[in-house]
């Protein structure tokens, strides 16, 4: 099956140099090293919020530099770590990038507060905001780390049928048996 | 209408002595600011007395070089200090703040002189040089807040931009918060000195109307004049450096580049 992201010799010295990955259509990959070792500067730079210094990625066979960084984004939507919430209230949050999309129920009382948050709750309202912008592709960093087992495990189940339907996700991930429990394909960076 | 009374120099010495006032609170508060306040001063008193000479020159040349000239330095010296006045730098900083200034203050100028009070030619430097000095000296506060404010937000709130960049928002949509907030903070001094105008102090231009024998009715209206003027410059200044800093820190891909941004002391 052809790819669904594709990256090809990624290059950002002196954390990795000609990075291949690939993500077929409902496939999760487990990308797991070393603290410091560039993981999460990977995924930034996938998702073209960091320059690289050589390589190209696509998203259904369609070259990130073909497109405006924005448009690009929107498909390969990478989700920052710590659950970073927006300034106003859980609703502000999500409609800040709904651009006319119908918001999802949110998670927890729409009047509240972000900032009240606790990082895991932080990061189950950041992973609802990245899934309403409707991605292809989702480049997670220590996504669900915050979050209490039970909570982890309902977005993990979630985030399997998400892929089922043709997309993708790559996770950037400390926990061992992570892969396992997602079936995921599990890579060693770098 | 009554002739102004000439200053001769025994009473600017006279006048100076008013600064023995700032002399005496930093002696008695032990402030240490004597070195500056002694610069301070005599900058002023050179600056202005150069400003005269060089202004009864530019009134006796003919034809516009002269004041097209003076308009210039002004302009750029403008321009220069307002960014010089931020605490945070991005490169191409003074540029933009040099070409906003030109922009703002000579649209807004041009618009007054010729559109407004109707005078021939253009360039009369009665007219147009002190109506762009007080253009300048208010779209300079306006440019160097918003400036500061805007690039403060940047490199503050850089992950909330991120954030938004990456799920798809353009620079301008990404940026909108604080690119609200900066114009926000620029306009404040412009609406604060239209509100307190007449009421709490007796504005410069109108002063230096009556004082050289003008029917303070027509004072009035100057005033109003300029400071219509000196909003719509300063919303122009305000509204255009503050674009020009989100030009700035984003680069040719849209990413948001703090790195680009750093705090002078």
């Amino acid at each position: 099956m052809s790819a669904l992201l594709d990256v090809r010799g990624l290059t950002r010295r002196p954390w990795f140099e000609g990075k291949d990955l690939a993500a077929a259509p409902g496939e999760i990959v487990v990308l797991s090293g070393p603290t410091g070792s560039g993981k999460t500067l990977f995924l930034r730079t996938i998702a073209d919020l960091d320059p690289s210094e050589g390589g190209e990625a696509f998203v259904d066979g369609e070259a990130r530099a073909s497109m405006p960084a924005w448009r690009w984004r929107g498909r390969v939507l990478y989700v920052h770590p710590g659950g970073v919430r927006l300034p106003g209230t859980v609703a502000d949050n999500l409609a800040a990038v709904a651009r006319g999309r119908p918001p999802p129920d949110p998670p927890f009382d729409p009047a509240v507060d972000a900032a009240r948050l606790s990082t895991g709750e932080g990061q189950v309202l950041a992973l609802e905001r990245a899934l309403l912008c409707g991605p292809r592709v989702l480049l997670l960093d220590e996504a669900t780390s915050g979050m209490d087992p039970r909570t982890a495990a309902r977005f993990e189940e979630r985030l399997k049928g998400w892929v089922r339907e043709g997309r993708a996700i790559v996770w950037v991930s400390h926990d061992p048996d992570l892969a396992g429990r997602v079936g995921a394909r599990a890579e060693a960076f770098p | 209408m009554t002739a102004v009374i000439d200053l001769g120099w025994g009473q600017l010495a006279l006048a100076a002595a008013l600064i023995l006032c700032n002399a005496g609170a930093d002696v008695a508060l032990r402030l240490g600011l004597g070195k500056r306040l002694l610069v301070a001063a005599a900058r002023g008193f050179a600056q202005l007395l150069l400003l005269g000479v060089v202004l009864q020159w530019v009134f006796r040349q003919d034809g516009p070089w002269a004041v097209l000239g003076m308009m210039a330095v002004m302009i750029v010296f403008a321009g220069f200090e307002a960014v010089r006045r931020t605490s945070y730098r991005v490169r191409g900083a003074f540029a933009a703040g040099i070409g906003v200034m030109l922009v703002s203050s000579m649209v807004v100028t041009l618009y007054g002189v010729r559109g407004v009070i109707g005078v021939t030619p253009w360039y009369t430097p009665q007219y147009i040089v002190p109506i762009l000095g007080m253009i300048l000296g208010n779209t300079l506060t306006g440019i160097s807040l918003g400036l500061e404010t805007a690039l403060e937000g940047f490199a503050k709130e850089k992950e909330r931009v991120e954030v938004l960049l990456a799920h798809g928002l353009t620079p301008r949509e990404a940026s909108r918060d604080v690119v609200r907030r900066a114009v926000r903070v620029g306009l404040i001094p412009i609406l604060n000195s239209m509100v307190a105008a007449g009421v709490v102090s007796i504005p410069g231009m109108m002063t230096g109307q009556i004082l050289a024998g003008e029917d303070p009715a027509v004072a009035a209206r100057y005033q109003i004049f300029i400071l219509f003027s000196i909003a719509a410059g300063g919303a122009l200044g305000t509204v255009g450096v503050v674009s020009a800093a989100e030009r700035l820190v984003f680069d040719d891909r849209a990413r948001l580049r703090a790195d680009r941004i750093r705090r002078v002391d």
